[in-house]
């Protein structure tokens, strides 16, 4: 005997929501305090220091400031996607969300080659203070790329079969990955200047 | 944004978006031309900080659809903000006090 999960495409009367973004809401919350957490850190690290170094010391503004730029384009194609599903139109939305993978793609290679640099130089985490946040931070924020396109992946691939089946509880599906998508943009939109221009 | 949605509310949401779009790369160019002005610290970090400000609430508002969002949420992000801002700033009173008493 299988039992529905309720409420995964109709709304709850007393939220006004689906249980799928609702639930999704609470986690990118959790997820604000986690960052949140490691920004304190930062500010604290940076305010008890006597001798602070330029982000540019360490650091590639202009590979960080492409991967800015990957990084938004890469939010807007995730809004066409879910646009895409809304309109019913499955090719135009398995067409974006391949673009919003394949950014996240570019964006993780640029890391590899920032992070690559780096190691040559003999910069690691342990180096000093800076270069420990740094990589606590961006490497924190690396790991959530990686999830993001492996939730994109599946929603492309294999997971797209709901489609046949139940087409709202996918869009509503593909809603809920996008809004975590957004949410690597906006941490990567306070790091950039954080981390590489202050 | 609700889960209902006419054609006419989705193109407008898809216009924005793209607005929204052009405008955080325009901001991506202030924020990287702004270093190079090499002002002073202070406003430096006021300067990039109030720019990164802008851009998260166009990626927020927009894109995650919070400017027509349920109560809910909007009560749910209340009560993370009044928890994310005394982490932020906490640890910074408890330096500044720190310096005052040297």
């Amino acid at each position: 005997m299988s039992m529905d999960i309720p409420y995964t495409v109709g709304v709850r009367t007393d939220t006004g929501l689906n249980n799928g973004k609702l639930g999704i809401w609470l986690f990118l919350a959790s997820e604000v305090m986690l960052f949140g957490s490691l920004f304190a850190s930062y500010v604290m690290l940076r305010v008890g220091s006597t001798n602070w170094p330029a982000g540019a010391t360490y650091l590639n503004i202009p590979l960080a400031a492409v991967n800015t730029v990957v990084l938004i384009s890469s939010s807007v194609t995730m809004v066409l996607a879910w646009a895409s599903l809304v309109r019913r139109d499955f090719g135009r939305f398995r067409l974006f969300l391949a673009v919003t993978i394949l950014c996240g793609l570019v964006f993780l290679v640029i890391k590899y080659i920032e992070y690559s640099a780096k190691f040559h130089h003999e910069y690691f985490p342990s180096t000093n203070t800076f270069l420990a946040i740094y990589f606590t931070l961006t490497g924190l924020h690396g790991l959530h790329v990686i999830a993001g396109m492996a939730v994109n992946s599946w929603l492309w691939g294999p997971g797209s079969g709901m489609w046949k089946t139940d087409p709202v509880h996918f869009t509503n599906r593909v809603e809920n990955a996008g809004l975590f998508w957004h949410l690597v943009d906006l941490v990567w939109i306070f790091l950039f200047p954080v981390l590489y221009l202050l | 944004m609700n889960d209902t949605h006419d054609h006419a509310d989705l193109d407008r949401h898809v216009r924005a978006a793209m607005l929204v779009f052009g405008s955080l790369l325009v901001l991506t160019g202030f924020t990287v031309t702004a270093y190079f002005l090499h002002l002073p610290t202070r406003i430096a970090i006021a300067v990039a900080l109030l720019i990164a400000t802008v851009k998260g609430s166009l990626v927020a508002g927009w894109f995650m659809h919070l400017i027509s969002e349920k109560r809910i949420i909007y009560w749910m992000l209340a009560l993370t903000a009044a928890f994310f801002f005394p982490l932020l700033l906490f640890p910074t009173f408890n330096l500044l006090g720190a310096v005052r008493l040297h």
